[in-house]
């Protein structure tokens, strides 16, 4: 099993978009990534529910990784951890990664079988190749 | 609390959301992404479909199913804030509006992590509490609402969308405070 990621954006078509890029790190291997991101009626937002689910969905009991873009992205996550049973809470981090370099740095990592910390790790470190090229 | 009352607060926050959901886009329009009016409309008017359809038991469960829907449909950050107030009041139901109340403004400083002063929601929220732990009426506490609202037009913002805008966000009024005046405005029609 691997640590699962979900991504939380107030944007269906962002959050698609940075999952696709990111898959493109995982050429025939799978990964659980799931996707909460707007609203039921195609607007820009976010849904502590909706996050809450795709965590569960994403948790095969080695933990979720979570990546956000901003503002009641955050919010909404931190929401979702309330109604998750007590077990899986304990297994999810919230990444304050970057987004987009955050996710294609978990996601490697996780599908190479880290532990939970360690794909929340390289997330964490995901602007590190940016900020070397640009100094 | 009575199951009653509190329905009728819920549906009159709900009716002065959608009245006044223009004017809370402008404000936001102003220093934050424009949606806090049809947000917060959007996420009161599912609310009142939410009771309408499964009327609650209890004061417990209205404030609860009233927050639970709120995270979820609002949208913005006001769905994880207003809905946090509703969920912490449902923890407190049994002593009564104040203490349910400062319990939700508790929720909302730990979810939100802001201060009085930043220019928001807590702004109009705090005052609110602070008259009625101090034994004063609902009606009180609504023009503590307000007036803090009122307050929040000079305040550089430090959370939320408006803070990108930092210096410039002096000079306008806060959306959420302005919402959340809305709320006492409309606890002091229908709880006093």
């Amino acid at each position: 099993m691997s640590v699962g990621i979900v991504v939380v954006s107030h944007s269906r078509a962002l959050a698609d978009a940075a999952v696709e890029l990111a898959r493109q790190m995982l050429p025939g291997r799978e990964l659980a990534i799931e996707v909460a991101a707007g609203m039921d009626d195609g607007s820009l937002g976010t849904d502590a529910m909706a996050v809450a689910t795709a965590i569960t969905a994403a948790d095969t009991g080695d933990g979720v990784v979570v990546l956000m873009d901003l503002g009641s992205a955050v919010l909404s996550a931190e929401t979702a951890l309330e109604f998750l049973d007590e077990d899986v809470r304990e297994r999810v981090t919230l990444s304050a990664a970057p987004l987009v370099e955050g996710l294609v740095g978990a996601v490697v990592v996780a599908a190479g079988g880290a532990g939970r910390d360690q794909v929340a790790a390289e997330a964490a470190r995901g602007l590190a190749p940016k900020e070397a090229q640009l100094r | 609390m009575d199951l009653a009352d509190l329905t009728a607060w819920v549906q009159r926050f709900a009716e002065l959301v959608h009245e006044q959901k223009d004017e809370l886009t402008a404000l936001d329009s102003a220093i934050g992404d424009a949606d806090h009016g049809s947000n917060m409309d959007r996420g009161m008017a599912a609310v009142v479909a939410a009771l309408a359809d499964a009327p609650p038991a209890d004061p417990a469960a209205l404030l609860k199913k009233t927050g639970a829907t709120l995270v979820s449909k609002v949208g913005g950050a006001s769905g994880p804030l207003y809905g946090t107030l509703f969920l912490r009041m449902a923890g407190a139901a049994d002593g009564g509006f104040a203490p349910a109340l400062r319990a939700g403004y508790e929720g909302v400083l730990a979810r939100g992590k802001a201060e009085p002063g930043d220019k928001t929601m807590v702004d109009a929220l705090g005052p609110a509490c602070d008259v009625l732990d101090a034994g004063g009426s609902i009606a009180e506490a609504a023009q503590a609402a307000a007036d803090g609202r009122d307050a929040t037009v000079p305040l550089v913002a430090r959370k939320g969308r408006a803070s990108y805008l930092g210096e410039r966000s002096a000079g306008h009024q806060d959306p959420g405070a302005t919402s959340t005046a809305l709320l006492l405005r409309a606890a002091a029609e229908t709880l006093a």
